[in-house]
């Protein structure tokens, strides 16, 4: 089930098909030459790597907040944590269309609010405006992957046992200092698994993208995997074997990019 | 005390922030339509509308998303459950050659998201001819909810201590009778969580269905509510009002195993 599209996407991805789908025969490596042709691709990998790299970075240093407040005691934190529950549960696209709603220009409470605080002094068209509308996804994209990140990092730190925090006081370390050097080292498995599932995760994710941007023609603000599905299904070009190409190099880079994050991640891991 | 005081103030603050979204979707879907395109955009509606819930659950078509969605979420459940069981008491329980292949094999699967392979995917079905049926989207749903079913379930019967199984075979448990009346019922937990899990993410899943069920008589949920804003139609009130229909449960269903959450995601990566 997993290997066989997997085939498939490797086969057409060598081949040529008609506007309707029908196969016309195998065209070698030409996809993968028309691909690197193709105008819109250095647009798409820059906004794919901006989107990886913010909704990863930005959601772990939160999470780690997030995952620290959760792991305290206090009145209320099952509430907290059914809350945290909630954009985790929740369809993403569902999540999408309701941040399109709000993100609206008119009718959307976001302009209204940040107006209002006098944070804008003018209301901003999030999903249209050019310079608005990486940020406004990357906003949401952070905000759904919150609650996985931050129930892997709290996992890791349930396994840290409260005597290394008091050894650490005795010997007269606390506060940052005891963050920096006991819980951050000890979290680091945890934060690898919360690194490397962020990272497949959001390379792959299709919805938000797909949904906030849909205003917007062309391909200037799509990542690889939104650029892939419109060239397949949507575009004009409808053209299944440049999309299995790009399909085949998203696999690649994907398996690279993580792979790579584990080698980096391991060599640091093996002074300590 | 003034610590605890201030963090649960803190973690009230975190939360209205994550359920702020949320509470606008529910407010929105009562309002009556025209109430949407008022300015400036309000928070509470003027009118409560709560018969918006009523248009949608009596709407055919979203009965119709709905059916669609049942069934493709629970058959692809039973189906995960059935095959990531027996793999995962095998693999917990053998070493057998190739182990450490298999489960990083199936770790793999994991990163071969839908959404990489959804054109694969799109030509598999078409040559098997099972575009716009449930058997496609079940199938699609099992395979990938498979391979997290089964590093969780194998954690879990990991550590199920062997010697209770021991005990048992002494006191004339047969194989099988271990398995059923010992070794499931201590796994219990976990097979809950892995129901939970693949049960969710077959019905949030969005691209899969989106292009695979191109006959609008076989939408899920996902894509069938996204129907109500088009260019030509905006429904927003109907569009939450389904979404918050579809919502509900989940959350109930997450709440419920949010205790093993912690355990169990990373209880694959530790060892």
């Amino acid at each position: 089930m997993v290997v066989y599209p997997a085939v498939e996407l490797v086969r057409a991805s060598l081949g040529r098909y008609s506007i309707t789908g029908l196969y016309q025969g195998a065209v070698g490596l030409r996809n993968y030459a028309r691909l690197l042709d193709q105008e819109a691709l250095p647009t798409v990998v820059a906004n794919t790597v901006t989107w990886v790299a913010l909704v990863v970075g930005v959601t772990i240093v939160i999470s780690l907040g997030l995952a620290q407040l959760l792991n305290a005691a206090f009145p209320g934190r099952r509430l907290v944590r059914w809350a945290l529950i909630v954009p985790w549960a929740a369809s993403l696209i569902m999540t999408a269309k309701l941040f399109a709603w709000l993100y609206d220009y008119y009718f959307g409470l976001i302009n209204r609010a940040l107006v209002a605080a006098g944070v804008l002094r003018a209301p901003v068209d999030w999903l249209g405006d050019d310079r608005a509308v990486m940020g406004a996804m990357i906003a949401v994209g952070v905000f759904v992957s919150l609650p996985f990140t931050t129930y892997v990092l709290l996992a890791g730190l349930e396994t840290i046992p409260g005597e290394v925090y008091e050894a650490a006081r005795v010997d007269g370390a606390s506060g940052w200092r005891a963050y920096r050097g006991i819980t951050l080292p000890l979290l680091r498995p945890a934060l690898l698994v919360a690194a490397v599932l962020n990272l497949i995760y959001v390379f792959n994710s299709f919805p938000i993208v797909w949904t906030l941007n849909d205003r917007n023609p062309g391909f200037a603000h799509d990542t690889m995997i939104t650029y892939m599905y419109k060239i397949a299904f949507k575009s004009a070009l409808r053209d299944v074997g440049l999309a299995a190409a790009l399909g085949v190099v998203n696999v690649a880079l994907i398996l690279i990019a993580v792979l790579a994050y584990l080698k980096v991640a391991w060599v640091r891991e093996e002074p300590a | 005390m003034t610590r605890r005081a201030a963090l649960a103030g803190l973690g009230l603050l975190v939360a209205a922030a994550l359920l702020a979204p949320y509470a606008v979707m529910l407010l929105t879907a009562l309002k009556p339509e025209a109430e949407l395109r008022i300015t400036p955009p309000r928070l509470l509606p003027l009118e409560w509308r709560p018969q918006n819930f009523w248009v949608v659950v009596r709407d055919p078509e979203f009965q119709s998303w709905l059916r669609v969605s049942l069934v493709v979420a629970l058959t692809s459940t039973a189906l995960v459950v059935l095959a990531a069981v027996p793999a995962a008491y095998h693999t917990a329980r053998h070493r057998f050659a190739g182990r450490g292949a298999f489960l990083f094999l199936v770790l793999v699967t994991q990163m071969f998201a839908p959404t990489a392979l959804v054109v694969g995917l799109y030509r598999e079905f078409f040559e098997l001819g099972l575009i716009n049926t449930y058997a496609a989207l079940i199938l699609v749903n099992a395979a990938f909810n498979l391979a997290f079913a089964i590093w969780i379930l194998r954690a879990f019967f990991a550590s199920i201590p062997r010697e209770i199984e021991e005990a048992a075979a002494v006191d004339g448990c047969g194989a099988a009778a271990t398995l059923f009346r010992i070794v499931l019922p201590v796994a219990l937990p976990g097979i809950v969580t892995a129901v939970i899990f693949a049960f969710i993410a077959a019905w949030n899943e969005y691209i899969v269905a989106l292009t695979l069920m191109t006959d609008a008589s076989m939408r899920p949920l996902t894509v069938g509510i996204t129907s109500y804003v088009t260019a030509y139609v905006q429904h927003w009130d109907l569009l939450f009002a389904a979404s918050t229909i579809a919502i509900v449960p989940v959350v109930v269903l997450f709440a419920l195993i949010e205790p093993y959450l912690v355990g169990g995601l990373t209880a694959g990566s530790v060892k």
